[in-house]
């Protein structure tokens, strides 16, 4: 079969490139250490091959407790990202749904907001900061309130779903920066609140990761699942009904995996724009619609977008660290734009 | 035996309209038009015998098992159907939206078979659609995507076909197109259709038993020539025709009288 075939070299490139990137993030920085280097040192860790070891012990500690955790975290909050916005387009049947839309950015938002005014910032849970935690109850609450709001007679309806989550973004955003107005200590509080809007991934160590990582893949492998059934949502909802797909069941499910999914990113990273949006539309213009390939090309590319962005962000400025949601803006804006004018065809439907 | 029964079926949306005391029973292999004015309630029924709607009274009975003890899945290996159109927002390849008919079979850790693609390719074959298959959907003329819906609902391979005025938006040599199409399946397959259309001398050529509605009940119910009468057409859609026999075929066909005429006449 030629389309699988297809999938299977796609899948294969770009698992190459997630590692590629992987290789080359960690080995640049402050301290150089080969690529080469790394691989050994892996390898030794692994105890899968014995080399003798080339590099200082610091340097190692530095890859492996500082550097590779980060990565691994970018990785993961670009995965998340871009299947979450994958699944959102293909069940909004809209190109232009992100993570965002239905309520989980002002909702992370607004609890960071509640952790920052109101709770003491030194309480934390197996490796997590109380703000990332609240933030990721924040995103999922929200959504459960967008979603409530939309529920008339057991039925969601798609576009009363934006529309509520439209709202609920908003206020929540207003009743975030009203708080951090009338709170006292406005300067100190803000200036972390807007640290968090636009995305960083630092100071990630292994044990957020050990917790992270296995949820992240099991959201990654559900959402996996539901490839033929998001392809039957291609049809509208009624469509989707006439070959078999349960479809108030079937969008509870999509929605809560995408928003779930969504908040752990928040969790790791705060709020990074673009790579829920544009690595979904990019892959879908480059490959083609079918879920199938889409969901898993998007987990990698995501993944290899956030590391590679991640990387610039750390180094461009060095020793200061760009904020990584204004670099994927930077990136993704351009490149979204060239693609919309490359596959203007494509838009006409 | 029959395919699908509605026993004593009502229906009511909130906005007030309804479909009121329903008896239809539709056989293996017959080929059924569902005929009648806008809001006459064609497409409700059609909906109720998808089991996309629920009846509020009623009984809906599917191969003598009823619609309710189903679910969507099963519904869906059984009924397919063919609406007027339909949007895709996405660049789906035809094939693609062929496979889409496969879903209910599919399992969902094995994904697809190879049987499921060799059903996929004979409804492409039974459309005369193959050679398109590589192409996006969204960019084929209207009488083409109505082909690959038709392939799609073939390959959900149903006992029941139910077409909801699927030439509504073709001119006239797609219409003759797909409903023979339609009709060979029918003979050849023994595939229950039940289609709801707006041309009474069409529905009359090609279908065995016409079902008319009016404001939500079954009016007439019976061969073409039963049906398609002069009186029966005034009765139902308030419109002066003459009926006359098709020059080839032994069925009924309509010449609308213009109003001028009527009103001379009378």
């Amino acid at each position: 079969m030629k389309s699988r075939r297809k999938t299977v070299f796609v899948l294969v490139l770009l698992v190459g490139i997630l590692f590629g990137a992987m290789l080359l993030s960690t080995a640049i920085g402050a301290v150089h250490v080969s690529p080469l280097s790394i691989l050994k040192m892996g390898l030794n860790k692994l105890h899968i091959a014995h080399f003798d070891p080339s590099w200082r012990e610091a340097d190692e500690a530095i890859i492996f407790q500082l550097r590779l955790p980060c990565v691994v975290g970018a990785a993961l909050v670009g995965a998340a990202l871009a299947v979450a916005g994958s699944l959102f387009q293909g069940l909004l049947r809209n190109p232009l749904a992100d993570p965002y839309l239905i309520g989980t950015s002002s909702g992370a938002l607004f609890g960071v907001t509640i952790a920052m005014i109101f709770l003491p910032a030194t309480l934390s849970f197996s490796g997590f900061g109380i703000a990332s935690i609240v933030a990721f109850l924040g995103a999922l609450g929200a959504v459960f309130l967008v979603y409530t709001l939309a529920r008339i007679g057991g039925r969601t309806h798609v576009v009363t779903l934006i529309l509520a989550g439209v709202a609920v973004n908003f206020l929540l955003t207003a009743i975030s920066w009203f708080l951090l107005d009338v709170v006292g200590e406005l300067h100190q509080k803000a200036s972390a609140v807007y640290g968090f809007l636009w995305g960083q991934i630092m100071g990630i160590d292994w044990n957020q990761i050990v917790v992270l990582a296995p949820i992240i893949f099991l959201g990654l492998i559900l959402a996996r699942l539901f490839a033929s059934h998001l392809n039957a949502f291609s049809l509208g909802e009624e469509g989707a009904a006439y070959v078999g797909v349960n479809v108030e069941r079937d969008k509870m499910l999509i929605l809560a995996l995408g928003a779930f999914l969504t908040a752990c990113a928040v969790c790791i990273a705060g709020l990074i724009g673009f790579v829920g949006l544009i690595i979904p539309h990019a892959l879908r213009l480059i490959f083609g619609p079918d879920n199938r390939l889409l969901l898993s090309a998007s987990a990698l590319a995501g993944a290899s977008f956030l590391v590679l962005a991640h990387l610039v962000a750390r180094t461009i400025l060095a020793p200061e660290m760009l904020r990584l949601g204004i670099l994927t803006a930077l990136i993704g804006g351009p490149v979204f734009l060239y693609l919309l004018i490359r596959y203007r065809r494509e838009y006409a439907f | 035996m029959s395919n699908l029964l509605m026993k004593d079926v009502s229906f009511s949306y909130s906005d007030g309209f309804a479909l009121h005391h329903i008896n239809l029973e539709v056989g293996a292999a017959e080929m059924v038009a569902l005929l009648g004015p806008n809001g006459s309630g064609k497409t409700t029924l059609l909906k109720l015998a998808a089991g996309v709607l629920t009846p509020r009274w009623g009984e809906m009975l599917l191969g003598g098992i009823s619609l309710r003890e189903l679910s969507r899945k099963e519904i869906a290996q059984r009924i397919a159907v063919v609406p007027q159109y339909f949007n895709i927002p996405f660049a789906f390849s035809v094939e693609e939206v062929v496979v889409l008919g496969r879903t209910p079979f599919i399992r969902t850790l094995s994904g697809e078979t190879e049987r499921d693609y060799l059903v996929a390719k004979l409804a492409l074959e039974l459309t005369g659609m193959e050679s398109f298959k590589a192409r996006p959907f969204n960019e084929l003329s209207g009488g083409e995507r109505q082909k690959v819906i038709l392939a799609m609902a073939l390959a959900q391979e149903p006992r029941l076909l139910l077409l909801d005025e699927p030439t509504a938006h073709l001119d006239i040599n797609h219409q003759v197109e797909i409903l023979g199409l339609v009709k060979a399946l029918n003979r050849q397959n023994k595939v229950t259709v039940i289609g709801a259309t707006h041309d009474l001398n069409l529905a009359a050529l090609y279908f065995d038993r016409i079902v008319l509605l009016k404001e939500g009940q079954i009016f007439a119910d019976g061969t073409p020539s039963q049906v398609i009468t002069s009186d029966i057409i005034q009765q139902v859609f308030s419109a002066s025709v003459e009926v006359s026999q098709h020059p080839s075929a032994a069925v009924p066909q309509i010449v609308v009288l213009p109003e001028e005429r009527r009103n001379y006449e009378s």
